[in-house]
């Protein structure tokens, strides 16, 4: 039985005696399911050439320190981390290479978004999941619930925040493309509607080259706004095996369960209760064995 | 008007060396705690990008509010089932919870990375994050122990008035506590339902709050037993053992219910191949099943070891334990992520919460009435 987000804060609210409580909105699973026209990016790893102009761009435009040694000069990072949002990384073996680009997937139906007690990570309607700093608690379970394990944290502080790419959605609400696929010199990265790059996607994988045949993020966990497209297994370039369901779906129900469990528990105490206190029951129920010394607690009579 | 201390007075317990020990590893833990907040968690905890979550969050969090899983229980029994023949060990079991819950607090304050802002989960709302709901739940259930524990309080410095409206909402009291324990019991179960990929197979369940709430209520009676037998080592009171006994009789069930359960999930599912891979998974989660729920059934089920001083508190260890293992195996040892290993500041934290634990049950068991002693005023009791 569904049950809208609003009357369940208003049940939960007036059950647990907190209705002047404020109440945010939030969007996990209510997102409109068709993402046809939500914002999106396709990676093709035979075109990328691994000039890591994307990370650079996404560095200076988020105002991310760089990586350098003690000599002040430029270094790679080793992975995404509270410094590094992107990431252009190189697989490499016996027979083969190619290049993969790490971000945020921005999932469909993110897990960090319903995992956050505070609301501190949204998922917008056209797309970008972009995180609300001011709300964070740190409790850093987005960090544990994310399947791509993107969020990051500043260990390295007193006071962590959370990093990670927010789609540029600054840079989309003014009507400009994210600043790692317009860095892009030979195209391996492309920005567009989630329509126009699966369709992208399928042209190219029917076309020339020795693609695999099969998108990755079209259905992980959901489907995600980043869609992959390679001539390498997926778990070669370090993406998880990843399950189709979307996360939130697996907990909501329960937590729409509270409800029930609320009164289920308030009912059957309170029956229970009512039964084993009825008049002419004694207090000490038939066993008198071992409470000689006790002091009786408190029954319904006093 | 000087305010009556009535039976507040200091009870000369002997000090042994053991809580001498108690309090220096109390105050290291408590100093280690402070340091951390003044430099932060990557200079204290071995907690990195890939593993977020550690010890605390495993142990001190998820295993120690499992284990206050006794209070609502035993509370239950009590008011609720009307076994009155069980309310000598009420006190000290809320007492238990109260202390318990405390220190999940404290836990969270020292493993947020922004606990200055814990308040904020009351203003800010997620009705979709089972930790939403577990900070609702812990923040009330807390209130609503505190209560539950006031009328010893009260009692004790003869205050009438105070005494007489919290017994007029016993029933109510209780009647929540049951309600939010049973909520926020089974959503710590439901915040690991999300990590599917995440949690090795063996361990991963859709039916974890259901397994998270069986265990905790089996492992919170154990807790009784625990803190019964630390009492009569400690100060000499009578161990209950007649009482106890009947007790954890409630055990097996408990757990045999889980264990059909889990065995019916594992055939069903398709799980089972992963015992016969082998491996380290494997091993485990056979000690799991046999060390903290089968041992536990055999030494419960058994009306001469359940009689037996030494077989009830070896069966109330081993069901903690089953329940600290099997939280310990699905959040942090196969949980994907880094290689971890606490740090000492982790340890000595955890160490120092446990002590402070001990720490204030002393002072309640030295300062209150905490047992029934043979007193003449006939003043009712909670």
């Amino acid at each position: 039985m569904p049950i809208s987000r609003r009357d369940f804060i208003k049940v939960a609210g007036a059950g647990l005696g907190a209705l002047a409580l404020p109440a945010s909105p939030v969007s996990a699973n209510s997102i409109e399911k068709n993402t046809d026209d939500t914002a999106s990016m396709l990676y093709d790893s035979t075109i990328c050439v691994g000039c890591r102009a994307c990370q650079v761009a996404c560095k200076r435009r988020a105002g991310l320190e760089h990586e350098v040694d003690p000599s002040g000069l430029y270094e790679m990072p080793h992975d995404l981390d509270s410094k590094t949002w992107t990431i252009i990384k190189l697989y490499k073996d016996q027979e083969t290479d190619s290049f993969v680009k790490n971000q945020c997937m921005h999932c469909v139906h993110p897990a960090c978004v319903s995992v956050c007690p505070v609301g501190a990570l949204e998922k917008l309607e056209s797309g970008p999941v972009i995180y609300h700093s001011e709300r964070c608690i740190g409790c850093r379970y987005c960090m544990a619930a994310c399947p791509f394990s993107v969020p990051k944290t500043e260990w390295e502080k007193p006071l962590p925040f959370i990093q990670k790419c927010d789609f540029c959605a600054d840079r989309q609400a003014n009507g400009e493309q994210p600043k790692c696929s317009e860095a892009c010199p030979t195209g391996a990265l492309i920005y567009g509607t989630r329509k126009a790059m699966l369709d992208t996607a399928r042209t190219r994988l029917v076309g020339e080259g020795s693609y695999v045949q099969h998108i990755y993020g079209e259905k992980e966990a959901g489907g995600t706004s980043m869609l992959y497209i390679s001539d390498l297994d997926f778990t070669k370039l370090g993406f998880p095996e990843q399950s189709e369901v979307s996360l939130p779906d697996i907990t909501w129900p329960y937590m729409q369960g509270t409800l029930g469990v609320i009164g289920v528990m308030v009912t059957l105490s309170t029956a229970i209760y009512l039964r084993t206190h009825r008049k002419g029951q004694n207090s000490n129920n038939g066993n008198n064995e071992n409470n000689s010394d006790n002091q009786p607690p408190k029954g319904k009579e006093a | 008007m000087a305010v009556r201390l009535g039976e507040i007075h200091l009870r000369r317990y002997p000090l042994g060396p053991g809580m001498i020990l108690v309090w220096i590893l109390g105050a290291l833990g408590m100093g280690v705690a402070v340091y951390r907040w003044i430099v932060g968690l990557g200079a204290t905890t071995n907690l990195s990008d890939g593993r977020p979550w550690g010890l605390w969050i495993s142990f001190d969090m998820m295993s120690g509010i499992g284990l206050a899983a006794g209070a609502f229980t035993l509370a239950a029994i009590v008011y609720i089932f009307n076994l009155k023949k069980f309310y000598p060990i009420v006190r000290p079991t809320i007492l238990t919870g109260f202390i318990s819950y405390t220190l999940a607090a404290l836990t969270l304050l020292v493993d947020l990375s922004q606990p200055q802002r814990i308040w904020h989960l009351i203003i800010y709302w997620n009705v979709h994050s089972p930790l939403f709901e577990i900070g609702w739940c812990v923040m009330l259930y807390l209130t609503v122990l505190a209560l539950e524990f006031s009328p010893v309080v009260f009692e004790a410095l003869g205050w009438k008035v105070p005494l007489k409206i919290i017994r007029g909402i016993t029933i109510p009291l209780i009647i929540a506590g049951v309600t939010l324990s049973t909520m926020h019991q089974s959503t710590l179960g439901t915040m690991l339902t999300i990590m599917p990929d995440k949690i090795h197979p063996l361990f991963y369940s859709r039916l974890f709050p259901l397994y998270f709430y069986l265990t905790a209520i089996a492992a919170g009676l154990a807790m009784t037993v625990f803190e019964s037998y630390h009492s009569s080592r400690t100060y000499g009171y009578p161990f209950e053992i007649k009482m106890l006994s009947k007790l954890v009789k409630g055990i097996p069930w408990v757990l045999g219910i889980y264990f059909v359960i889990r065995m019916a999930e594992l055939f069903i599912a398709g799980e089972y191949r992963y015992l016969l891979e082998g491996g380290a998974p494997a091993v485990m989660f056979i000690i799991e099943m046999i060390g903290g729920v089968l041992i536990p059934i055999f030494y419960f089920s058994d009306s001469h070891t359940r009689n037996d001083v030494h077989g009830i508190t070896w069966g109330a260890f081993f069901t903690m334990g089953g329940l600290i293992l099997n939280r310990v195996n699905a959040a942090l040892i196969f949980m994907d992520g880094s290689f971890y290993l606490p740090s000492w500041q982790e340890l000595a934290v955890t160490v120092g919460l446990t002590c402070l634990g001990l720490i204030m049950f002393d002072a309640a068991v030295r300062f209150l009435p905490m047992f029934p002693e043979p007193t003449p005023k006939a003043v009712k009791r909670l």
